[in-house]
């Protein structure tokens, strides 16, 4: 039985190479080995591997030998053909240099986009359940070059130069914070690391996590060695389970290479870390009630002062730190202040991490330098809007931001002019909308958000926000009226005011900033009792228009039997039966069923 | 008792210098380095079954020069499940929205024969964007 066809290549670049040498070589040695029934010999004219002959190709695996040699025929023989092993260092399996140039062109045309890849540097390269491959990338030399060159005060210093603000949403900035914590005297302190990643539509901490772990371990060591504190703790939500089996991997490695624990490479520094898992509130993202719940109290927060810097978990000087901030010190501190402050704008320096979402063509992370133009984010990176539809806002800092308008699109973004606008960065989320969300819905899901998530102790939170609710669910069933627009803006303000913490206080923005800027779309829900983007059901009506074939399929599919009319004539919609399912509109060929 | 073992610099500085993927790729020749991107994103898309069909195809043909690995989100979650292909050259080859049937492509047309996939690559399916 013939079990390989060797097809040997004799075009002339092959034939000049030596290819009769190589079948007469294969002929004898298939004698030798008594291989005939099993394998069949031919010759065929250029495969198109010039460059690389002489080829051979086996079949039916159809592996490419190249730049054969006579010796090289023996253990071809010896090892694919008598034991089918491929013998892979004859193979041609480097690419050639036109697929190669292909690839780079692609490459090129893929990443000329404005991506600054700083704290996602490695995430998607090396595999984070390997501490190697992250020293291999210079992991742990920020580690050495704190614990060994510098003092505590040189690490402060060096962050305050550099201008690193917190990641997770205030802006912060973190060589203070670290500054405070060193300033009170106490035996124990504490860094806790902040990953209870909440907003809606955020997920940049949790690829941090999931993809270079080491990187927030050990900015926490340094951070324990600058501030004085010998215990860190990890506060991460249980709902990311890849996250924290990652991070316990993570620790329990550098544990194993002494990076973790006694005397740190023999400097006299000791640094404990440990994992906490958050239940899924919004509210323990806010630093106070997330060291109430690493306590095992209820998670909530409580007055600011005393900051955590002077009184946090159980009572001792405590930094709390967001994911992606932490992800920045080692390089600050490998690469210097300098290095780190060279992009960005005036107050804000560095990269900041975004998660697309939302109607946008490239969902998923970019990593850009403070000051890009969102336009620049959401068009070029973002790939711009899928289906031509219109762009329309985008909502950053989640539950506690704000929406932007196309005329913001050429606004540098930084922390300071999104609060401007009456946004926030937040930890930087970012959800796009095309002309079919309806924004006063929008406003209504964050404060339906908020209201969930609202832990009760304070009443401008507990109380003010749910009325909001209720305002706002009159005004998308179509029964507002212009005094509701009012009480729902005062009421706004009153809780900004008055709220006990940044979730209660920030709570009304959604509302705020859509007022702003779409006050019209509230008027029309108000007055005209018409929902402009067709989202608000109670407010849409459906009909059908002359484009009507009389198919029947809309009949057919209604499940209230709502709509009426005989074969190849108009139908009509029974508004008062009509249940505005929308499966007519979905079912119309010519799509004849519109929305007023 | 117990002996207290300290990792120094001279370690660090071994450990990067044995680790660096892409100067082993160089070295070894002819040798791939296959990442698969695997945190939340990537495996909801399917990436599990992926990297076993690649492991699955690389141990057929009894390929000795290719790695597998696991790592994290790129950022493209929207193209999940991405692998990449490192080569010798240090040639970075993306590719996303891969299905477990298309293991046996990547494996047998890329790294054996070196051509490229292109109807998997990134770019085909990523929508560049201009600014307006």
């Amino acid at each position: 039985m013939i079990r390989f066809q060797v097809v040997i290549c004799e075009g002339n670049t092959c034939q000049c190479l030596g290819s009769s040498n190589i079948k007469e070589e294969f002929t004898k040695k298939i004698k030798e080995y008594g291989l005939e029934r099993n394998v069949s010999l031919f010759s065929n004219v250029c495969f198109g591997f010039c460059d690389r002959g002489p080829v051979v190709i086996v079949y039916p695996d159809c592996v490419v030998y190249s730049s054969l040699t006579i010796d090289d025929v023996d253990e071809i023989c010896q090892k694919h053909l008598m034991k089918g092993k491929v013998v892979t260092h004859l193979t041609l399996s480097d690419i050639t240099p036109e697929e190669e140039q292909k690839i780079i062109e692609y490459q090129e045309a893929n990443f000329h986009i404005k991506q600054e890849r700083r704290v996602l540097k490695n995430t998607g390269i090396i595999n984070p359940n390997n501490i190697k491959e992250y020293i291999a990338r210079n992991g742990y030399f920020g580690l050495y070059k704190a614990l060994m060159e510098m003092t505590p005060e040189e690490v402060i210093d060096e962050l305050i130069k550099s201008g690193l603000r917190g990641r997770g949403g205030g802006g912060f900035p973190t060589g203070l914070k670290w500054k405070f914590a060193y300033n009170n005297k106490n035996d124990i302190k504490y860094i806790i690391c902040n990953a209870d990643e909440g907003d809606p539509g955020a997920f940049m901490d949790r690829a941090i996590l999931e993809g270079d772990p080491h990187s927030v371990i050990e900015a926490m060591i340094i951070g324990g060695y600058a501030i004085g504190a010998s215990q860190g703790y990890i506060y991460v939500r249980a709902e990311y389970p890849l996250a924290v089996e990652r991070i316990n991997n993570a620790i329990k490695q550098a544990y194993e290479y002494e990076l973790l624990g006694e005397n740190i490479f023999g400097s006299g520094f000791t640094f404990n870390l440990e994992v906490r898992l958050g239940a899924g509130a919004f509210v323990c993202g806010e630093e106070t009630a997330l060291i109430a719940s690493i306590e095992g109290e209820r998670g909530m927060p409580r007055n600011k002062p005393p900051y955590p810097a002077e009184a946090g978990l159980w009572n001792k000087p405590t930094v709390i730190n967001n994911v992606e901030t932490l992800s920045n010190i080692p390089r600050i501190i490998r690469k210097g202040a300098e290095w780190f402050a060279s992009i960005g704008t005036e107050k804000s320096k560095g990269t900041k991490v975004f998660a697309l979402g939302g109607k946008i063509n490239n969902t998923g992370l970019v990593e850009i330098p403070m000051g890009t133009k969102l336009r620049e984010v959401i068009f070029n990176i973002g790939g711009g809007i899928p289906n031509n539809k219109k762009f329309k806002a985008v909502q950053t800092g989640g539950p506690s931001g704000g929406c932007l308008t196309e005329k913001h699109l050429d606004v540098p973004i930084d922390y300071d002019t999104l609060v401007n606008l009456g946004s926030m960065m937040g930890s930087g989320g970012m959800i796009v909308m095309d002309e079919d969300n309806c924004m006063v819905d929008v406003a209504r899901f964050y404060l339906e958000f908020t209201v969930d998530e609202s832990c009760g102790k304070c009443t401008p939170c507990r109380e003010g926000t749910k009325r909001m609710l209720e305002i706002l669910e009159k005004i998308t069933r179509g029964e507002g009226t212009l005094k509701d627009v009012d009480t729902l803006t005062s009421l706004a303000h009153s809780i900004k005011d008055s709220a006990l913490c940044g979730l209660g206080q920030s709570a009304p923005n959604p509302v705020l900033s859509t007022l702003e800027h779409f006050k019209d779309e509230y008027i029309a829900h108000v007055v005209d009792k018409k929902c402009p983007a067709g989202v608000c059901r109670a407010l849409i009506k459906y009909y059908i228009n002359d484009d009507c074939i009389g198919c029947g399929k809309c009949a057919r599919n209604c499940p209230v039997e709502a709509i009426t009319g005989k074969v190849k004539e108009k139908h009509e919609i029974n508004t008062d039966v009509c249940i505005k399912c929308g499966a007519c509109a979905l079912s119309c060929p010519t799509h004849a069923i519109i929305t007023a | 008792m117990e002996v207290f073992y300290l990792i120094t610099l001279e370690d660090l500085e071994k450990i990067r210098a044995e680790n660096n993927f892409k100067e082993n790729l160089r070295k070894k020749k002819n040798h791939f380095r296959i990442i698969v991107g695997m945190a939340t994103c990537g495996l909801t898309a399917g990436a599990r079954e992926v990297y076993d069909a690649l492991i699955h195809e690389v141990n057929l043909s009894g390929l000795k020069n290719v790695e597998i690995e696991e790592v994290g989100c790129i950022g493209e979650c929207a193209l999940e499940p991405i692998v990449e292909i490192y080569n010798s050259k240090g040639t970075r080859t993306t590719y996303c929205k891969v299905k477990p049937e298309d293991a046996e492509k990547i494996i047998n047309r890329h790294v054996m024969k070196g051509f490229v996939v292109e109807d998997l690559l990134l770019v085909k399916h990523k929508k560049a964007g201009a600014s307006e």
